[in-house]
Parts: structure tokens; C-alpha cells; sequence
């Protein structure tokens, strides 16, 4: 059986895989996942963000169990940062759902934001395709949860959850903007720790000043670690979902996002080329230079690398 | 294609040493590898599972309680069963001498025991990986 | 200690050294170093004089033996009077088998036991449990009930010895089997001596055998203070354990200042549960490394004891000067020994020994030079033993109280230390304390920082491991190295099988359920734990029903 059919069938080790080879750039990949691509579209993508020590892979961990009882198949991709000096990383989050490992229905993996700025990459998107194609019912992405990542899953989630903890004090005036406005459903984790409501509290009325929003975010508060409360919260991201699909807004959200990631991809692609010429003929750093010495200027530099692309 | 190599980090069996697998971890990290990292009494099933999701290139545990003997050679047959044949196999920990060729005949590949240098542990990977 | 005008004096002739003497000497002679060093990265100057410790008030900060703040020592004639407690960490394989060790130990001269258990044991699950698979009688004796407990301490007098038991989250299951045997002994339980480790936090920052979460463990511990200090007065109920978090690689003054962190939780929680500090204070007692930085570790257990009897005294408010002192067991230093050369152990122990006992410890485990490739031989103990013995009567070394006060370096160090781990306390307090502070991970982090560092050093060869980085040998011969037979497990798992088929189950389910019960409220756990245990209700199934009502504890990790 070669690895189409493999993962066709399920099998976890195809899956790894391909994930790998998408990770890694390579081009076969690329070509199964454009054969497969008319089995993808049944899985329900699930991002997960908020600050670091939020208790993101616990809740992971937690939500999962919860869709299992229903007999759902999970695919989950917790994204760690990329050491910008080495290139290394360490990948950890597994550790809060280490009993979920054994489940032959939930398939885990741990990525490197791998230079990507964002943490969210071309390799994110595509692991999350390898997953609804062999087979997930529910996608959660975790994020790193610090800075751009926290909004770019907004392109690639349909529902976006976005956990706190109680007494985050000015963190919460950090993330005010933006983060407001891309949540879908508030988890306030952690809540047995005093502060909850304040904090509950708080995400209220920031809500209310951004009152513009046709469905309005609930706000949960639960408690990973005690498992508090994991089925309200699954219940409110299934709200948002019966919501989307009610409304046809999941449509419009998908349709967004995948034009997302078609110009992200063409940008990609054009880029390398570029570069790919230009370095060829050493003419970036020639042009660098003699913007420099101001021969000539910045745009003409530019006029001339983009008409490389009609050579 | 540059790729980042990709190592599990696990520890199977019921110590709580985590020292050595954390210095490890982080020396990994820092030549430029991914860890993945699961923490502390991992069963050997629960580290072959991790292995096949994770798709790593290489397994390292350690164990520090006497239990090698047992838990090693079966996370080696566990992976063989699944058909994960390309993963390089290591381990580390307090293990007497008299018991490597035993676990090297089990398919452990290399076995490192205390005083190891973490460049040594690199140098072996980068050479005997698998794929 | 010294008038000003003298001190100026000093200093002035400290400069004209340096300016005249030592100038022209390194002139000639280059030092072997940029910058010295201590074993924890504390920086050393080529010469310490009274100006370095200006600052020291004899009776403030020193003090005398005995006497607040007991930085020279707890008792007033330490050594003199009695030596320190030999006390060899020892179990293996089966509890039959670890009696055996236990009775040769004491025929040897050891004067108190000390129990190792098996990692099941330690995590409370049975010898037949999954996870329990090729552990059994591994690290210690594997004790499934108190029928294995009977025979663990079969013609060992309990009124007689004093036990020490490495054990933790199911403590008081422990202890609750010790005092069952002791009534069968028909000794009671205010007769009986010795030391539960029953440090749970050091479990979560670096040694790893947790069972429950942060509060139900807590709750078990002060379960325990309570239950002690009216049923089982001499038994010291913790043992605030900085070993493992130097083990796991923290410097000396994180050692301290973790460690008495933790205590000062302890102390919290027991106050908040309701008990007056007098009552249990004097039975905490405490558990420290022994490294190879002779006056590095000398200080540090000074600095140790000065900062707790202010702790006490001054955050605290005790009143009663036992509530102060600061008595511990010491171990020397397993991460120190060498599978290379396993003999030069024998030499790194005995400097470690000296340290413990300049240091002033109340007890000591030597470790065996074959520890770094597997679990000691008879022979192997025996030398380790012997070790303290040569230290105890042939050094001379015990013959005066805190030979090394004074000593401009090992004050001046003991200051630094001290200041070191108040900073460190102080950045705990802020952090809302040590169960805090270890949830945010921010312990564990400080201590795989200075462990890589560490690592680091000794690549680099910036630090010599004798026999490690430098000094090497080829070896071949064969060392003899003690087995625990395979065949235990299979053996604990019948007599486990036998016993469930012998005992009183109804006795054991009804026990059980209502320590299941009792735990879901306030009450003490104790007593219901000892009906439990005296009905051979398992440890497994003890746990297991603890388990099920308190959840388990997840770990953090941070790398």
C-alpha cells in the first residue's frame, strides 16, 4: 500500500509522515495532498490560544477526552517556538496529555514554529489538511500564545478559542487589541484560583465596548486541572459551530481563509522564484550596494527584480 | 533539504531523574534538533505512540532506577510491530556494563551512561541516523 | 569582632601585599586561573583576612553551641557527647531480603536504620500493577502490605532503633504499617524513633515520586504533624529535603534556600490547619547533600541553620528555642560519584564526609563507590561505612565543636550564602511561596539553569571530573556489581496473590470505604489509614481509593 491509501485507511504512521514531509518542504507531499484534497473538508478546526501558562495543553487534553466520549476522532497540533539561534526547539506539550497518546482515535503532533514570524506557517496549514484527510471529526490547534500567533489563527481556525486565567493583571491590557475581536468563545481556565470573576468581569465589558459583533462570545470559566467544567465549555464551541453553520457564516469564514492562504502561498511561491533568480545572479546584493553608494535608488532596485520574473 | 532532526526525549519507567534528560534535552535543542519532551512514567506503548505521531528520527531514554533491562528492549519490539524500522534507538542512564551487550543485542543502539558528554551524544546521532 | 582602627590597618597591609608581593609573584608565576571559583560558582579571592568579615557580631551571628542562632551547632556538646547517627540508606529486592542487609548493618556498628523502598512503593501502586513492571525491589524493597512490613523488621526491636524512611506521597500509609508492627512487637507508638521524608514539595521539584495534587498532599502532611505530636512524640515527621534539588544540579545556596522555602510552607500550612507552631516545629528536621567543596558545604550548613533559626524566630514568632534548631541528615553526594574509576569514590565520599560533619550534622549515609553503575554491594556499604568510622575516631575532627569558625573564608562564605538564599527566599515570598513558585516552575527552571551550566563547565573542561574529563584510564576488568534478581517480582506478585486470598476482605472493603469517605471531608486521615493498613488493606488499594478522591498531580515542565 503506498502512502495515499495508507492514510486513506487511517494509518497513524502515514499521517506522521506525510506531516514530516510537508514540514520539510518536499514536494511529493505536496502532489498526495492535491490527489486527496477532495477527502478533506469534514473535519471542524478548533484554534487555541491565550498567554503562556494558561493551562493551553491541559484544556487540549481536557476537550479532547470530552469529544472521545462522543466518539469523535481528534487531531491535535501544538505548535512550540523555534529557537531563532539554533533552529532547535523544545516540543513539550504533549506531556500535559500523555494518557491521550494511547487513544487509537486521537493522533497528536508537536511542531516548531520554524522561522515562521507568526508561528502559524505554510506547514501548519498543511498538517491541518493532512489530519482532516485521514480522517479527524475535530482539529485543535494550540498556539505558541505569545504575540502574532495569538491573531493569526484566526486564518486557520473556524472557531477560535481563546483561554485567560485569572489575575493576568496588565497582560490583559496587552492583549486587548486584536485578541477581542478574533475570539470566538472565552475560557477563563484555572478558575478556582481567586480573581476569576474580575477577570470574567472584565472580558465582559470589554465585549461590551466592542459590541459590534453579530454573535456575541460567551465567556466559561473552568478548571482544567480539576476538570470543572470542560462540558459547558464544549458545549459553547459547539454553539459558535450550530451558529457559522446556521448562518452560512462558516462558509464566508472558510472562503476568507482560504484565499488567506492562496495569496500567503502565491507570495511564497513568487518570492522564491524571485530570490531564487536574483541570488543566481548575485543581484541582491549588487543593487544593495549601489543603493548605497546611490547610484541608484530603492525602487528602481525593486523594478528590477520583479521584471526578472518575465525573463 | 536542511531539516531540523527530530528527537523523542522519554523516560520510561516509574524514576522521578530527570536531570540528565533534561541536560540532554536542552544540549539537542541547542545543536538544533526538535525535542519532543514527555516527561516523567512513560510507558513504553505510550513512548512508541508518541514516536509514530511525532514521526521522530530518533528515540533516547533514560532510566536510572535498574528497570532498563525490562522496558528498553520493549519499546524496540513495540516499534518493530509497528512497522517503525528507520528510528535510531538509544539509551542512558545508571546501567551496568554487564548488561549493554544484552541491550545493544536488542536493538538499543547506543548505550550512555553517566560522565557522557552531550557532544558525544550529538555526534552519534548526526551519525547514525536512519533516514 | 574586630575594633575598626585594626581593620584599617588590615586593609592597608592587604593593599601593600597585593601591590608589592603578590604583583611581582604573578609577574613570574602566572595563577592557574582567570578567576577562582567555588563548586557552586561562588567567587573565591586569593585571601581572606578579618577585613572580609568586619561585619560579623560574634553573639549575634555565631553565637554558641546550642544557643540561638546556632550557626556552631544545635547541641552544646555535639560530637563530644554523642557522635552523629551512621545511618546507611538500605533496601533491595524483597523485604526477607532487605531484613537480612538490615541485620548485618546493625551487627556492623551502624546505630540506625534507614529504609529504601522500591518506586511502586513510592507511588503507591502494588507490585502487580502495570506500571509497576520491571521495578520491583529495584531501588529499595518493595512493600505491598503489613505483612511485608512484619517481615521487613522480623527480630529488629522497634523500641530499640531508630528508622528512617525514604518516603513520600504514601507516607503516612508508611508509617501507619510501622506503628502496626511496633503493636505487634508490643511496643507503643510514644516509644517509637525515627523519620518520615513525607517531603512532598522536593517531589514535585525534583525527584518525582508524586502521587496527588499540591493541597491534598499538603493536607496528608499536616495530617500527619498533628497525629504525631499527640500519638508519636519522638517521630520527626518530615524531612525537608534539599538533597534532590542539589542532586538535580542547584548550586549550594539554592540547595538552602529552596529547601527552607519549602519548610516555611510546611510551617504555613500547619498553622493555617490550626496547630501552634511549638507544638510541631521541633519535630521538623531537615536533609542536605554533602559535595565535594569541603568549605563551600562546611558554610553552607552554617548559613543553613543561622537562616532558619531567624525564620523561626522572627516570621514564625516560636518561642520554644527547639522550634528553632535546624538539625538534619546529611548524604553525601551521588551526582559526584563516577562510573569511571569507581574507586577514586572512595576519596570523594570522605571528603564529603568531612563536610557533613564540620558542618555539624545530627546524621549521615556515606554512598558506596559503585553507586554510579548500580545499587551497592555488601562490600561497597561496608567501606562507605567505615569511612564515617575513620572520619568519627581517627581524624580528630569530632573532638572540638565547629572547628572551622572563624576562619575568615568559611565566615565570610557562610555570609554569602546566606545572602544568597535570602534572595532567593525573598523572590519566592513575592511569588506567593514555594508551592507558588513551583506551579509558575520557576524553582525547577533556576535549577536546570545552574545544571546545564554545570554540564557545561565540565565539557568545556572549564571544571576537572577526575577520571571523567581528565586523567582517564582504559578499563576492562570486571567490577562486581550486586543483581537484583528478576525473579523478585514474580515472588512479591504471588505473596500479594496469597494474601488477598487469606485476609479478611469484607474487613479490608469496609475499611476502605470509609477512609474513602473521611477523605472527602476534613477530618484527620490517619487513624482511618491505620485501620486500613492493619486489616492488609494493600498500599495499592489505600492509594488507589486517596487516588480517586483527590485526582492526581500533572507535571510541569520546563525547560
Amino acid at each position: 500500500m503506498n502512502i495515499e491509501e495508507r492514510l486513506l485507511k487511517g494509518d497513524k504512521r502515514a499521517c506522521a509522515r506525510l506531516i514530516t514531509m510537508v514540514e520539510n518542504n518536499d514536494k511529493e507531499s505536496i502532489d498526495i495532498i492535491k490527489k486527496l484534497y477532495k477527502y478533506s473538508g469534514g473535519a471542524y478546526v478548533i484554534g487555541i490560544t491565550g498567554p503562556p501558562g494558561s493551562g493551553k495543553s491541559t484544556l487540549t487534553d481536557r476537550l479532547t477526552k470530552e469529544l472521545r466520549k462522543q466518539g469523535k476522532k481528534v487531531g491535535i497540533v501544538a505548535i512550540d517556538p523555534t529557537s531563532p539561534f539554533t533552529g532547535g526547539a523544545i516540543l513539550g506539550d504533549r506531556i500535559r496529555m500523555s494518557d491521550l497518546a494511547l487513544d487509537k482515535d486521537v493522533f497528536i503532533r508537536s511542531m516548531g514554529t520554524r522561522g515562521s514570524l507568526g508561528g502559524m506557517s505554510k506547514a501548519t496549514w498543511a498538517a491541518v489538511k493532512v489530519l482532516d484527510i485521514y480522517g479527524c471529526d475535530y482539529i485543535f490547534i494550540e498556539t505558541v500564545g505569545v504575540g502574532q500567533s495569538e491573531i493569526d489563527i484566526v486564518k486557520m481556525a473556524d472557531t477560535v478559542l481563546m483561554v485567560m486565567v485569572p489575575n493576568l493583571g496588565d497582560d490583559i491590557q496587552a492583549i486587548k487589541a486584536g485578541i477581542m475581536e478574533i475570539a470566538d468563545v472565552f475560557a477563563i481556565n484555572k478558575s478556582d484560583l481567586d480573581g476569576a470573576d474580575k477577570t470574567q468581569v472584565e472580558i465582559e465589558m470589554n465585549l461590551d465596548l466592542n459590541e459590534k459583533r453579530d454573535y456575541r462570545p460567551p465567556v466559561v470559566k473552568v478548571s482544567a486541572g480539576l476538570n470543572k467544567d470542560i462540558d459547558v465549555l464544549l458545549e459553547k464551541l459547539f454553539e459558535h459551530k450550530g451558529y457559522l453553520e446556521a448562518t452560512n457564516e462558516l462558509e464566508k469564514i472558510r472562503t476568507r481563509n482560504n484565499k488567506l492562504e492562496i495569496l500567503k502561498l502565491v507570495e511564497e511561491e513568487l518570492m522564491n522564484l524571485i530570490i531564487d533568480r536574483a541570488v543566481k545572479e548575485d543581484l541582491i546584493e549588487d543593487l544593495s550596494k549601489e543603493v548605497t553608494l546611490r547610484t541608484i535608488d530603492p525602487y528602481t532596485a525593486k523594478d528590477k527584480i520583479i521584471s526578472l520574473i518575465n525573463k | 533539504m536542511e531539516r531540523p532532526i527530530r528527537v523523542l526525549v522519554a523516560k520510561p519507567g516509574l524514576d522521578g531523574h530527570d536531570r540528565g534528560a533534561k541536560v540532554i534535552a536542552r544540549a539537542l535543542r541547542d545543536a538544533g534538533m526538535e525535542v519532543i519532551y514527555t516527561g516523567l512514567r512513560q510507558t513504553p506503548e505510550q513512548i512508541v505512540a508518541a514516536a509514530i505521531q511525532e514521526d521522530v528520527d530518533v528515540v533516547a531514554m533514560s532510566i536510572l532506577s535498574g528497570a532498563h533491562n525490562h522496558l528498553f528492549p520493549k519499546v524496540v519490539n513495540l516499534l518493530k510491530e509497528e512497522g517503525a524500522d528507520d528510528v535510531l534507538i538509544m539509551g542512558g542512564g545508571v546501567i551496568p556494563e554487564d548488561d549493554i551487550p544484552f541491550l545493544k543485542e536488542s536493538g538499543i543502539e547506543a548505550i550512555f551512561t553517566p560522565g557522557t558528554p552531550t557532544k558525544d551524544v550529538i555526534e552519534f546521532i548526526e551519525n547514525n541516523l536512519k533516514r | 569582632m574586630f575594633d575598626d582602627k585594626k581593620i584599617e590597618d588590615i586593609k592597608a597591609s592587604v593593599d601593600q601585599w597585593e601591590k608589592n608581593k603578590v604583583e611581582k609573584a604573578l609577574a613570574k608565576f602566572p595563577e592557574r586561573k582567570e578567576a577562582f571559583v567555588t563548586g557552586s560558582n561562588i567567587e573565591v579571592k586569593r585571601l581572606y583576612t578579618p577585613a572580609d568579615i568586619e561585619a560579623l557580631d560574634y553573639n549575634e551571628d555565631l553565637g554558641l553551641p546550642g544557643e540561638y542562632p546556632f550557626t556552631r551547632g544545635v547541641q552544646p556538646t555535639m560530637y563530644r557527647g554523642r557522635l552523629w547517627t551512621m545511618r546507611q540508606y538500605a533496601g533491595f529486592a524483597t523485604a526477607e531480603e532487605s531484613n537480612q542487609r538490615y541485620k548485618y548493618l546493625l551487627e556492623q556498628g551502624q546505630t540506625g536504620l534507614s529504609v529504601a523502598f522500591d518506586l511502586p512503593t513510592q507511588i503507591g501502586y502494588d507490585s502487580d500493577h502495570g506500571l509497576s513492571e520491571g521495578e520491583v525491589g529495584k531501588v529499595g524493597v518493595a512493600i505491598d502490605s503489613l505483612r511485608d512490613m512484619e517481615l521487613l523488621f522480623d527480630g529488629i526491636p522497634l523500641d530499640k532503633v531508630s528508622t528512617s524512611m525514604t518516603i513520600n506521597a504514601p507516607a503516612s500509609v508508611l508509617l501507619a504499617m510501622y506503628i502496626a508492627v511496633a503493636e505487634k512487637q508490643g511496643v507503643s507508638k510514644d516509644k517509637l524513633r525515627g523519620t518520615i521524608q513525607n517531603d512532598i514539595l522536593k517531589e514535585y521539584i525534583a525527584r518525582g515520586t508524586y502521587i496527588f495534587p499540591p493541597e491534598p498532599s499538603m493536607r496528608l502532611i499536616t495530617n500527619i504533624f498533628e497525629y504525631c505530636s499527640k500519638e508519636v512524640p519522638k517521630w520527626n515527621t518530615i524531612s525537608i529535603s534539599g538533597y534532590h534539588i542539589r542532586e538535580a544540579g542547584s548550586t549550594a545556596a539554592q540547595e538552602v534556600a529552596f529547601t527552607l522555602a519549602d519548610g516555611i510552607a510546611y510551617v504555613d500550612a500547619a498553622i493555617k490547619a490550626g496547630l501552634d507552631v511549638d507544638d510541631f516545629a521541633p519535630r521538623l528536621s531537615f536533609f542536605f547533600n554533602a559535595h565535594n567543596d569541603l568549605l563551600e558545604e562546611v558554610a553552607k550548613f552554617r548559613a543553613a541553620r543561622r537562616i532558619w533559626a531567624k525564620i523561626m524566630k522572627e516570621r514564625f514568632k516560636a518561642k520554644s528555642e527547639k522550634s528553632m534548631m535546624l538539625k538534619f541528615h546529611t548524604q553525601t553526594a551521588g551526582s559526584t560519584l563516577t562510573a569511571q574509576q569507581p574507586d577514586n569514590n572512595i576519596i570523594r565520599v570522605t571528603i564529603q564526609t568531612l563536610a557533613a560533619i564540620l558542618g555539624g550534622t545530627q546524621s549521615l549515609h556515606t554512598n558506596s563507590k559503585d553507586e554510579a553503575l548500580a545499587l551497592p554491594t555488601e562490600e561497597s556499604v561496608r567501606i562507605a561505612l567505615r569511612t564515617q568510622q575513620i572520619v568519627a575516631y581517627e581524624s580528630g575532627v569530632t573532638e572540638t565543636i565547629d572547628p572551622l569558625a572563624g576562619s575568615y573564608y568559611v565566615e565570610s562564605l557562610t555570609s554569602k550564602i546566606e545572602e544568597e538564599a535570602y534572595n532567593y527566599i525573598e523572590r519566592i515570598d513575592e511569588l506567593g511561596g514555594a508551592p507558588r513558585a513551583i506551579a509558575k516552575g520557576y524553582i525547577q527552571k533556576e535549577i536546570q539553569n545552574s545544571a546545564y551550566k554545570y554540564q557545561m563547565e565540565v565539557e568545556s573542561q572549564e571544571r576537572i571530573v577526575v577520571g571523567v574529563n581528565k586523567f582517564h584510564i582504559d578499563e576492562t576488568d570486571k567490577k562486581d556489581l550486586l543483581k537484583v534478581d528478576p525473579a523478585v517480582e514474580k515472588l512479591q506478585r504471588e505473596k500479594l496473590e496469597a494474601l488477598r486470598s487469606e485476609r479478611n476482605n469484607e474487613e479490608v472493603e469496609t475499611t476502605l470505604k470509609v477512609l474513602k469517605e473521611k477523605a472527602e471531608t476534613e477530618e484527620n486521615l490517619m487513624p482511618f489509614i491505620l485501620d486500613a493498613v492493619k486489616a492488609y488493606a494493600t498500599l495499592g488499594e489505600i492509594c488507589g481509593v486517596l487516588r480517586e478522591v483527590f485526582g492526581e498531580y500533572e507535571q510541569s515542565v520546563i525547560l
